[in-house]
């Protein structure tokens, strides 16, 4: 642990079930078009990705909200998008109210940025490997002008003892540390600015195990400390089922379920949720049947008409082929986007998937 | 074990450098028998790679192996020249690599590379070489495989590629395949459809197999014996359901309850302290001991050696007859709950 709370936080923790980030429609779309004269010559049309087709959802404050997905899903692209890296196509980002990408809002940025960081997957490729581990951590204090000088000095140690490492750990390089402790320090380096909202994107992905528990028990003692919102993004189901207090299951860029972590492992909704639920190894070797899910994500150049999980599906019926399905709320307050779901002919999962 | 298809004894492997000698693999010994697909797992640096490595003879020059030796249905394998190895690999030892596209040619379609390894190992004609192919491809489950035959790696998807590796591996009707880290680069969805189509072919064939993953999961589904690696140093070998529920080492204890649970509260993960130490500085006695919650003076000073337990072998001193507590099988406190 890393000390008790202090009161006002874990007070505002949960008094209050705001909203730190609403997220509204969000869409983007990439032009993978050859050139121009490619174009032209061979008359090709253009030819667009939607990554993100239209994703909404809120982030209450002091929650961890996961994402998770397969490869082409679209999960990078919406953290890019919510931490302003990637402008979105349409759609919009608050933060606190503030819309992020909204071009009235950007003399009030600058103060909004403070308040939101990021933590990368790769923490080889996210450090500078020429500038020693303080001067990395020391950079966000110095670009807001939170302080400077011997404070700075101070701060910086104070980081590194937050994430268990030692002060004097700042006069080294990051090729000096493993991927743990690369991690730790990229941590440290976005708690530098007090944010309230971090953006996790796969941030053990490139972990063993055993120090991927220890960076998942530090990130939750630091959420329990400082009152941090997390938006965490993982491919892996058994990470966020431990990590996230509501879980959004994305699929070729459109959420397909929202629901509270363990009312999702207990009794998924939507079909895609529940083929991938089942498709997670046994390590318990409880001896569950398990059907795997049958094909791969389609190409997201061309997409499925309709509901896009239906060739996969084994409950796809016509009306799946047609129509894009919208997200309704069922009475357990998960969010489904489902036709068969709403119909009611996709039931209950069989009891042998359930968990135990 | 005298009936093993392949037997490891003692191996040492390593890696002159100018610093001195890194020992990679340190003394591991163990035997896969007919039919059986031992897993092997470890993190980062255990040694996992280099043990399917040394085994098929491709380590990375300047690794060699310094002691022990590798037998193949009693014949050893480990000091052959390289024309006779040439004959055994691909063709008594198959391969399947973590990333599909580095062990597929892109300029050839997967028809032609299929048949080129049936023609060159089984000496059989061209038309019968590719109806063979054909057959492979719809036993790995690839739709239309009569059309699929003629297409190019890249027009195949990441689950589809692993596939056609997998036919490639076991075209020529190999005694033993190696696959190193196979499902690594896909997704869970897809995974689990290779393992599945993995593990049936092992089974239909009796083709013995070594399963090298980081990823308990995929050992669980596949093995039916698992060894787990620490430090180039084998921790544990056992039946898979006995070292996933009741780990006996330390290590593997600690290993499995830092995994999150699928059915727990969510409490908090184990941490095994510090880090695996590097090749250059792994400690006297146990490997293990700087980071072992239950370390004795013992460890600090010998190398336990391999311990049979509970029908396990470990190589911890928790186990040995000598030491004062020899404790029973049970539950461990830091292990996940059943």
């Amino acid at each position: 642990m890393v000390g008790p709370a202090p009161a006002d936080l874990v007070a505002r923790r949960e008094a209050a079930s705001d909203s730190v980030v609403e997220v509204r429609g969000l869409v983007r779309d990439f032009d993978v078009s050859a050139s121009w004269l490619h174009r032209t010559l061979s008359g090709e049309p253009r030819r667009v990705v939607k990554a993100v087709g239209g994703v909404s959802f809120d982030i209450r404050r002091g929650e961890t909200l996961a994402l998770v997905g397969e490869s082409g899903s679209g999960k990078s692209t919406i953290a890019k998008m919510v931490v302003g890296l990637l402008p979105p196509t349409a759609g919009s980002i608050r933060i606190d109210g503030t819309d992020i990408w909204d071009p009235a809002n950007a003399p009030k940025l600058r103060d909004l940025r403070r308040r939101f960081q990021m933590i990368f997957q790769d923490p080889f490729a996210s450090l500078n490997p020429r500038w020693r581990v303080r001067d990395i951590i020391a950079e966000p204090l110095d670009v807001f002008g939170i302080t400077r000088g011997r404070a700075t000095r101070d701060r910086v140690g104070e980081l590194l003892t937050t994430v268990k490492l030692t002060p004097e750990d700042g006069e080294k390089y990051p090729h000096q540390f493993s991927g743990g402790q690369r991690q730790r320090i990229c941590i440290a380096r976005a708690l530098a600015s007090e944010p309230e909202f971090l953006v996790c994107d796969e941030p053990t992905s490139a972990l063993d195990v055993s120090v991927q528990a220890q960076i998942l028990n530090l990130m939750r003692d630091l959420q329990d400390r400082l009152g941090l919102t997390y938006l965490f993004i993982s491919h892996n189901l058994a990470v966020v089922r431990h990590m996230a207090d509501r879980i959004g299951v994305l699929y070729l860029g459109g959420l397909a379920e929202v629901a509270p972590a363990k009312a999702m492992f207990r009794d998924p909704r939507h079909p895609y949720t529940r083929s991938l639920i089942d498709a997670i190894p046994d390590i318990d070797m409880t001896g569950r049947e398990r059907t795997p899910i049958t094909g791969e994500i389609p190409n997201p150049l061309d997409p499925p008409p309709g509901c896009t999980f239906h060739p996969r599906c084994p409950f796809a019926r016509e009306r799946c082929r047609r129509e894009v399905p919208r997200a309704f709320a069922e009475a357990s307050g998960a969010l489904v986007a489902c036709h068969g779901v709403e119909e009611g002919w996709v039931g209950q999962a069989p009891a042998g998937q359930k968990a135990v | 074990m005298t009936d093993a298809v392949l037997s490891v004894r003692n191996l040492v492997v390593e890696f002159p450098t100018r610093r001195g000698i890194l020992r990679a693999l340190d003394g591991i010994s163990f035997d896969v028998g007919p039919g059986e697909i031992l897993g092997v797992v470890g993190e980062s640096g255990a040694g996992k790679s280099i043990t399917g490595s040394a085994i098929i003879g491709l380590l990375d020059p300047p690794g060699r192996i310094a002691g022990g030796e590798i037998r193949l249905k009693g014949e050893r394998i480990d000091n052959l020249p390289t024309e006779r190895l040439n004959r055994i690999r691909g063709k008594r030892i198959g391969m399947v690599f973590q990333d599909p596209l580095t062990s597929l040619n892109p300029l050839f379609t997967v028809g032609q590379q299929l048949a080129e390894t049936i023609q060159h190992h089984l000496r059989l004609g061209e038309r019968e070489s590719r109806q063979r192919a054909i057959d492979l491809l719809a036993e790995v489950g690839i739709p239309a495989p009569e059309a699929r035959i003629d297409n190019y790696p890249h027009q195949f998807s990441g689950g589809m590629r692993q596939r056609v590796v997998i036919a490639l591996a076991l075209c020529a009707e190999p005694d033993f395949v190696i696959a190193d880290e196979p499902t690594t680069a896909l997704d869970v969805s897809v995974q689990a459809q290779v393992i599945q189509v993995f593990r049936r072919l092992c089974r239909e064939r009796g083709t013995s197999a070594i399963l090298i993953t980081h990823d308990m999961g995929v050992i669980a589904e596949a093995a039916d014996r698992v060894a787990v690696l620490y430090a180039g140093r084998i921790a544990e070998v056992g039946a898979v359901r006995d070292v996933l529920k009741r780990p006996l080492h330390p290590y593997t204890q600690g290993l499995m309850g830092s995994i999150p649970s699928l059915t727990g509260e969510g409490e908090r993960l184990v941490q095994i302290p510090g880090a695996m130490p590097r090749l250059n500085a792994i400690p006297e006695g146990c490997a293990f001991n700087p980071r072992c919650p239950r370390v004795m003076d013992i460890c600090r000073r010998e190398r336990p050696p391999l311990i049979d337990a509970d029908g396990a072998c470990v190589t911890c001193w928790l186990y040995d007859e000598r030491t004062e507590q020899p404790p029973a099988r049970e539950a461990p406190a830091v292990g996940r709950p059943a």
